[in-house]
């Protein structure tokens, strides 16, 4: 018999899970916020040095909480638009587990010291495989899913998720090739990249790149596309423009990596390149953030009364933001100054607690209540609260790391008449201090507006029920 | 054939793709359509049952 309900059940797990992955990611990032301002307030665990913590901090915010949270909503978005249960649920639940799994076994294996080296992809060639094979499911699951549905259209968001899915599949792979130890006798968890040199610093960036791009972009737009129309009341702006979007934005992402390497050992063309496609990138990223902002015109007023909305529409400011700073970045000249520096650093939180982080919060808020039967969540008043510590949270770390960062730059490469370096390496750290405050400052406001949602979420859960019985629409769709 | 002339070629093949996505997404024909399509997340209600 075919099934006549939505599984929500995965949905539910992947959505409570972003909370907890959120909260333990980001207070890492505060722990290591502080560390760079009081160095010994880890007592020189090796365990938790900084080295160690960094990787643990990336890997949980973007794997497990931004991970997590694409999982909950792909499966959500992709049933309720196909207007199908899920494919191969198995599988599904499978996916759930499994990459519980890696987020354990890498919170275990970073701090231990194991780590490939490679940034956003330090993980060892065991979770390695463990990663391919929980893909590869949930791949399976959603192009199943996708495969049986009612409608005759493929939605947009779903388009987003499927080139996100199939691009991290191929990225994941191709970067972590490597060579066990193991073979020769050494560790079983340590291996050496396939690739040597400037050839493996490409591949690296290469795939570092188009992390940002198709995990951290492409798929949240997926969420921007079907939460923000439903949380306005509206269909998209123009639909249009989200097809054209959907295919220059794919198509340009894929070459922007070489940005990552201005002025090294890689050829001079490549950089040129990943800093004009870079440029290039600029158009479908504003084009798709006005098709978002626009939908809210004649209806504006929401954002006065509704905090989910302000947090998707803040989301997409913060995306325009970013993806004008990213270009800009990528010219090789402004690189000189910015790179190595705090500037990065800021850029990065802009997209990643500006847009990443307050889109999926702003999802997250709009579905919990219906994976638990209730119209709204517990207090809409602890919402706004969380708007705004977000807020003024981001906009302090981005601020004082822009400032932090020019001042950095321009102190380096300060030089004397007699070509000697106006500073010494100290004297500009010593400079990085207030700043460095100021973003611990803001980056603790942002956390306490996640324990504010935890509390928010287990107040909506206790007196909300477990919807397993949300019906599939019986009427043919054309 | 040199790579020259090869990223020529490949610079015009992609710029035709992209023309030919923007005319098809924009083209008349297919107006109707896309607003269609862009309604499919309010094709169900969402709001749980109590």
């Amino acid at each position: 018999m075919e099934a006549t309900t939505y599984n929500y059940k995965v949905v539910r797990q992947f959505a409570i899970m972003t909370v907890v992955w959120g909260i333990v990611g980001m207070l890492v990032g505060v722990i290591l916020a502080a560390m760079l301002i009081w160095p010994e307030i880890t007592y020189g665990i090796e365990w938790l040095s900084y080295g160690r913590l960094r990787p643990l901090h990336t890997n949980a915010v973007i794997f497990a909480f931004g991970g997590s949270g694409l999982f909950a909503v792909s499966y959500y978005i992709v049933q309720r638009t196909c207007q199908v249960r899920l494919w191969a649920e198995g599988l599904a639940a499978f996916t759930f587990w499994g990459w519980m799994a890696v987020i354990v076994l890498a919170a275990v294996t970073l701090p231990m010291g194991f780590t490939s080296s490679k940034e956003y992809a330090e993980l060892e060639w065991p979770i390695d495989i463990l990663i391919t094979l929980v893909w590869v499911a949930y791949a399976l699951v959603f192009f199943g899913t996708i495969a049986k549905r009612k409608t005759k259209h493929i939605y947009v968001s779903n388009w987003f998720f499927g080139a996100y899915i199939l691009t991290i599949a191929i990225l994941h792979i191709v970067n972590n090739m490597e060579i066990p130890i193991a073979f020769f006798g050494g560790s079983m968890l340590k291996s050496y990249s396939a690739y040597a040199g400037v050839q493996d610093a490409m591949v690296q960036w290469w795939y570092g790149h188009n992390a940002v791009g198709f995990f951290l972009t492409t798929a949240f737009l997926g969420m921007m596309y079907y939460f923000i129309p439903k949380q306005a009341g509206r269909p998209i702006y123009s639909y249009r423009l989200s097809v054209v979007h959907f295919w220059s934005l794919n198509f340009i992402y894929m070459w922007a990596g070489p940005h990552h390497l201005q002025y090294t050992a890689l050829p001079d063309w490549a950089q040129s390149l990943g800093m004009v496609f870079s440029l290039m990138l600029l158009a479908p990223s504003w084009g798709g953030m006005m098709n978002g902002i626009m939908t809210l015109s004649g209806a504006w007023h929401k954002l006065r009364t509704d905090p989910i909305l302000k947090f998707l529409v803040t989301a997409l400011s913060f995306y325009g933001m970013s993806t004008f700073e990213g270009p800009m970045m990528a010219i090789k000249t402004v690189n000189a100054l910015s790179h190595y520096t705090e500037w990065t650093i800021g850029h990065v939180h802009s997209g990643a607690l500006g847009w990443v982080a307050m889109i999926t919060i702003g999802s997250m808020y709009y579905l919990i209540p219906r994976l638990f039967g209730r119209e709204s969540m517990f207090s809409t008043k602890l919402i706004e609260w969380h708007f705004w510590l977000s807020t003024i949270g981001v906009v302090l770390y981005i601020a004082s790391m822009w400032i932090a960062g020019v001042a950095q730059g321009l102190m380096w490469r300060a030089s004397n008449a007699d070509g000697t370096l106006t500073y010494s390496f100290a004297q500009v750290l010593n400079t990085m201090y207030p700043f460095y405050g100021i973003r611990l400052l803001g980056g603790t406001l942002f956390l306490s507006g996640m324990l504010m949602m935890a509390y928010n979420v287990w107040r909506t859960v206790r007196i909300g029920r477990v919807v397993n019985d949300a019906a599939i629409p019986q009427a043919v769709h054309a | 054939m040199d790579s020259g002339t090869l990223s020529g070629i490949a610079t015009v093949v992609c710029l035709a793709t992209f023309i030919g996505i923007v005319w098809w997404a924009y083209s008349k024909d297919n107006k109707q359509r896309f607003e269609e399509d862009g309604k499919l997340p309010f094709a169900d209600d969402d709001v749980p049952a109590k």
